[in-house]
């Protein structure tokens, strides 16, 4: 899940949290790629200040291009739609809504928090 | 399934009540449930004890775990066990039936009696019975409680040894395979081990076997075949270190799966001297009845014919036979249906009906293509017209249209659906109704037909709720929209127009909407008449409706966020995820030193160069960060946007016309450049293509494009609607001998209304077979403003012409629009480090998987780059 507005004495108590980037490197229902070690993210910023941190590689065409999706909705969900083959995913759980057919298959995701005007993303869960 | 008749009862409670007992709260259980309460009256009770503590989940999903699914994303509907004549005990089990009582009791001590008791207990995973299978670090792949302690497993030890694990899976079927494909992803470097001489040997032949062994090893997982395991070592911790072989050889191993196979739960009937089989499993008749007429079993645990089968398929079928059965209706279970596909991504494999031939008289076609790591077999009848079964290895894009076929004629040359895509099309909805096309929950051909014509469905996912067609493997899914698309053609009126789940109105609606409205962006005309915040389909189409109406640039404010990611940054995306550029050249006229500028660019950037279908020049394998850098140099050339990205023209084809050849009439390059001219940069439903043919012998190949144009003595003669692509139209005669100026009138005319009035990605052929008055209507429209709109497309086309600006050029002059070149948010120009090439007859291609591997890299797209 997504947390918003965490303060910053919450993130000390979590050293996993890393710092992407500056809020403002963002664009609302748009992605960025970020790099993290040899992990790709794709970032993105809602409408609501939500930012979701999922994996840049889309699984079903093995190339890292999630973060160029088109953002949106599925009923209540935020989804971004793969630029490639146009499945589409849920942002805050990474599971595929629309397989275009095929099997199903989920994105990773990764707890993303603002603070202080800069992008987090908890990266102690292994990358 | 016929309808219930009046229920038989079995009610000795005398209160009017029958009450079922259901032993299992697995998949087949819900399916069961689910079923018997949509058809049966008040007087039902039904008590569900399940040993797990959780509601039923999808177990067939449970590899989603691995990658984000959550227990609570695959707990399946909740519906049914909501309702009142539902009681659900969870986290206890059954531990004895007394038959004569007609009673069961609990581990809890609780019992609860029962009028029918219904046996879904399904399977135990095995593990293999040699030394150290207990040792901590081994593991079954069978419940969510399984793969949760296998993943605290694997974080607690990968921190303990502060490196990456090693794990092996004992067993090389379906289920090892997947369970391989999850400790991939939790970073194990894993070996499958498998006994037998091939991996899926229930499946599939020695040679598909080997091909999915080549499959599997391209993806890094190691296969071992002819490996019998004898015994497992722990480290001095007591959590297992290696595994030794039968052949003496020896592996290091920090993590055990075993997927050996599974034992039906079959304990309970036998302590209660209900007949089970000597292989395991509680032995049923067709109708699913056990010894004793009073107890059903369903699913895994089930023997029918002498088998118990782990899949999910005939366990829904028990269900439904058991429940029909109860309410006193007449079914019976068809037998097993075996077809699997394989859930590992990227690894294509599917083996259905009777794969290995065993029918007498069997004839099997083979095309294997070893390089490609294709192998597809199909097994006909001896007179080779009935299809029995097949194997598909490496790539099983047919199995959703040939297993439905199983039983039937295949019609047309077997050869044909085993060469690779694009040989023929595959079968389409001809299906005879009785073909089962999703086997997952049976639904047959002529299911999804009535669904359409009697519930009112319109799309897949009506379909799926109604008949639950595709809603659990999804490999059926395609076949399914076929269907669906051909019966909604034949109803005609049915079609619904809305363009997604955001808007109920067509694009041609929606134009007129913001029309009229005046609307200029996006979250203005989805808040007025729309919902929710868009998607992938409503988005592009209203970024192409507001370029039409407003004439902004593609990534001005909010506009760029609805861009499909080829309009976004303004290049074409390739598989690999880099980027293809194109210059245009209006006409496919080109000057020397614009030849050798975009060949210099190619050089230096180390793009592949290929001359397209369209007269121009296409660079590919460009990285998202090059792109600025790319056009800065093509813009200093004098070059501009060619829009190959965009729903936009495209090119005006040309021949050398009049100035060259000698049969020349006219001017066609001329025109042609003039064409491209006007209407570059023009957003519209689909692309739009024109071309210029300078005497009737038409070797600018016009009629098949949107707008051709061919010369005659007497002036232009104009053609519209034609088109290559899936469906080859020829373009008809619109009009003849036109002067220069009438032409451009006529084509902007024409093409204006096409975007007045298009549906979303309709090409001009199909937009005007369904154009009202046809042809004659449209020449009233065009030539005798007979809608009296002729003033309102000249003068959005005017609007159009004189706003014209390059895309590229403008970008490159703006900072903000810039920055969404940068690859990385935090490394704005380091290169994807995914992206790999190789050489090939002199330039780059994208490496394959297995090419990745290999020292013949040349490179990540780093190549030099010279400024
Ligand atoms: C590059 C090129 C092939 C080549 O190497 O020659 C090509 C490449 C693609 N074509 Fe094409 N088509 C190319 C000429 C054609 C032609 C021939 C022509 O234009 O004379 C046709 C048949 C004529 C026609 O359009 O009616 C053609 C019919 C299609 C279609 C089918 C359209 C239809 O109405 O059925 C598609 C699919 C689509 O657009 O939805 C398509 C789609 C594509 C896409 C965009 C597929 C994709 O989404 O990745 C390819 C992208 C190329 C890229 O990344 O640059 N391409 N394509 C040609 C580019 C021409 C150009 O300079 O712009
Ligand atoms: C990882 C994985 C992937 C799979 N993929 C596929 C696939 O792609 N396609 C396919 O067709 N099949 C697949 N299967 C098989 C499929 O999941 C099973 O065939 C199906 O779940 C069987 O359903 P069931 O209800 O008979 O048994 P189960 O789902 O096993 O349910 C039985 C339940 O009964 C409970 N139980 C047992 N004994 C008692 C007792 N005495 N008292 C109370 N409760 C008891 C058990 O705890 C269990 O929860 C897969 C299985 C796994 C594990
Ligand atoms: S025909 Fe067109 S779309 Fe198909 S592979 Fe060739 S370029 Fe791509
Ligand atoms: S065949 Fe599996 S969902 Fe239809």
């Amino acid at each position: 899940m997504t947390l918003v507005d965490a303060t910053p004495d919450q993130l000390a108590e979590h050293p996993g949290w890393v710092r992407v980037c500056a809020l403002t490197d963002l664009e609302v229902e748009r992605g960025r790629a970020a790099l993290l070690g040899s992990t790709q993210l794709a970032l993105f910023l809602l409408r609501d200040g939500h930012v979701h941190a999922v994996s840049n590689l889309d699984p079903y065409s093995d190339a890292h291009v999630i973060s160029r999706g088109i953002v949106g909705t599925r009923q209540d969900a935020p989804s971004v739609a793969s630029p490639m083959y146009k499945q589409v995913f849920d942002l805050r759980t990474g599971i595929c809504m629309d397989t275009q057919g095929k099997d199903a298959r989920s994105l990773r995701v990764w707890p993303a928090t603002v603070s202080a005007g800069d992008v987090y993303v908890r990266w102690d869960a292994g990358a | 399934m016929p309808e219930a008749t009046p229920p038989t009862r079995h009610t000795d409670a005398g209160d009017g009540t029958t009450h079922v007992v259901v032993v299992g709260a697995g998949m087949v259980t819900h399916r069961f449930v689910e079923s018997l309460l949509t058809r049966a009256d008040q007087s039902w009770r039904v008590t569900v004890i399940g040993e797990e503590g959780r509601h039923p989940y999808d177990r067939v999903g449970l590899t989603g775990f691995f990658s984000g699914a959550t227990p609570e994303d695959l707990t399946l509907e909740r519906r049914a066990f909501d309702d009142e004549r539902v009681r659900f005990v969870p986290g206890d089990a059954a531990v004895r039936i007394d038959r004569a009582a007609r009673r069961v009791t609990m581990r809890s001590g609780n019992s609860v009696a029962y009028d029918r008791l219904v046996l879904a207990t399904g399977s135990y995973a095995a593990k293999l019975a040699v030394d150290g299978f207990g040792l901590e670090g081994c593991f079954v792949y069978r419940t969510l409680d399984d793969v949760n302690r296998l993943r605290s497993f694997v974080e607690r030890r990968s921190a303990e040894l502060g490196r990456p694990l090693t794990g092996t899976v004992i067993g090389g079927g379906l289920l090892g395979l997947e369970a391989a494909g999850a400790l991939q992803g939790l970073d194990i470097d894993c070996t499958v081990v498998q006994s037998s001489d091939r991996l899926m040997s229930a499946q599939l032949d020695l040679a598909g076997g080997n091909a999915l062994s080549r499959l599997i090893q391209s993806r890094d997982i190691r296969v071992r075949t002819n490996a019998v395991t004898t015994r497992l070592d722990p480290d001095r911790t007591g959590q297992v270190a290696g595994l030794e072989f039968r052949d003496g050889s020896y592996e290091n191993t920090d993590v055990v799966v075993f997927t050996v196979g599974v034992r039906p739960r079959d304990e309970l009937a036998r302590n209660a001297e209900i007949t089970t089989h000597p292989r395991g499993g509680v032995v049923i008749d067709a109708g699913c009845q056990t010894s004793d007429p009073r107890v059903l079993a369903i699913g895994e645990v089930a023997n029918y014919d002498g088998m118990c089968v782990g899949l999910v398929a005939p366990g829904y079928a028990m269900a439904e036979v058991a429940a029909t059965r109860l309410l006193g209706a007449e079914a019976q279970f068809p037998g097993y249906d075996l077809s699997t596909k394989l859930k590992l991504s990227g690894v294509d494999v599917a083996s259905f009906g009777d794969a290995f031939g065993e029918t007498p008289g069997a004839l099997d076609v083979v095309y294997s293509d070893p390089v490609a790591g294709v192998y597809k077999k199909l097994v006909l009848s001896d007179d080779a017209q009935t299809l029995l079964g097949g194997i598909l290895v490496g790539d099983a894009s047919a199995y959703g249209s040939l297993r439905p076929l199983v039983g039937s004629a295949l019609g047309g040359d077997p050869a044909a659906y085993l060469m690779p895509e694009g040989g023929v099309a595959a079968p389409t909805g001809d299906l005879p109704d009785e073909a089962l096309v999703c086997s997952c929950n049976s639904v047959s051909a002529g299911s999804i037909r009535s669904a359409v014509h009697d519930e009112g469905c319109t799309d897949v996912a009506a379909v799926k709720a109604c008949t639950k067609a595709g809603a659990a493997c999804g490999s059926c899914v395609m076949m399914v929209k076929k269907i669906v698309g051909t019966e909604l053609q034949k109803s005609g009126a049915t079609l619904s127009n809305a363009l997604c789940e955001h808007f109920d109105v067509s694009r041609r609606q929606l134009f007129d909407a913001v029309r009229v409205s005046g609307l200029t962006t996006f979250s203005a005309v989805i808040e007025r008449f729309g919902r929710g915040r868009g998607c992938d389909i409503c988005k592009p189409a209203l970024a192409s409706i507001l370029s039409t109406l407003t004439g902004t640039h593609v990534l001005d404010g909010e506009n760029a966020t609805l861009q499909d990611t080829n309009d976004h940054v303004m290049a074409n995306l390739q598989k690999d995820g880099s980027y293809s550029v194109v210059p245009r050249i209006p006409g496919g006229e080109i000057t020397p030193d614009g030849l050798l500028a975009i060949g210099q660019v190619a050089k230096d950037f180390g793009l592949y160069t290929k001359i397209t279908g369209g007269q121009r020049i296409d660079l590919f394998g460009a990285r998202l960060e090059q792109l600025p850098d790319v056009w800065t140099r093509l813009v200093d050339a004098g070059f501009e946007s060619g829009h190959a990205y965009g729903k936009s023209l495209r090119t005006v084809k040309s021949c050398v016309g009049s100035t060259w050849c000698r049969y020349g009439v006219q001017d066609s390059v001329g025109m042609a450049v003039q064409l491209e001219l006007r209407y570059r940069g023009l957003r519209s439903p689909h692309k739009i293509k024109l071309g210029v043919s300078g005497c009737a012998r038409e070797c600018a190949e016009a009629r098949g494009k949107d707008v051709g144009v061919i010369a005659t003595e007497a002036g232009w003669n104009m053609y519209v609607g034609g088109n290559g692509g899936f469906t080859p139209r020829h373009a008809v005669l619109l009009a003849e001998g036109l002067s220069d100026a009438e032409l451009l009138t006529a084509i902007d005319r024409f093409l204006m209304y096409y975007i007045f009035t298009a549906d979303r990605l309709q090409r001009t052929a199909p937009w005007f077979e369904d154009l009202e008055g046809g042809l004659d209507g449209l020449r009233a429209v065009i030539f005798d403003d007979s809608l009296g709109i002729c003033a309102d497309l000249d003068a959005a086309m005017a609007r159009h012409i004189e706003g014209y600006e390059d895309e590229w050029k403008a970008t490159l002059q703006d900072p903000e629009k810039l920055r969404r070149f940068a690859s990385f948010v935090n490394a704005p120009t380091t290169p994807d480090p995914s992206l790999a090439y190789v050489a090939e007859r002199g330039q780059v291609r994208p490496a394959t998987a297995a090419e990745r591997e290999s020292p013949v890299l040349i490179a990540g797209t780093v190549l030099e780059v010279r400024r």
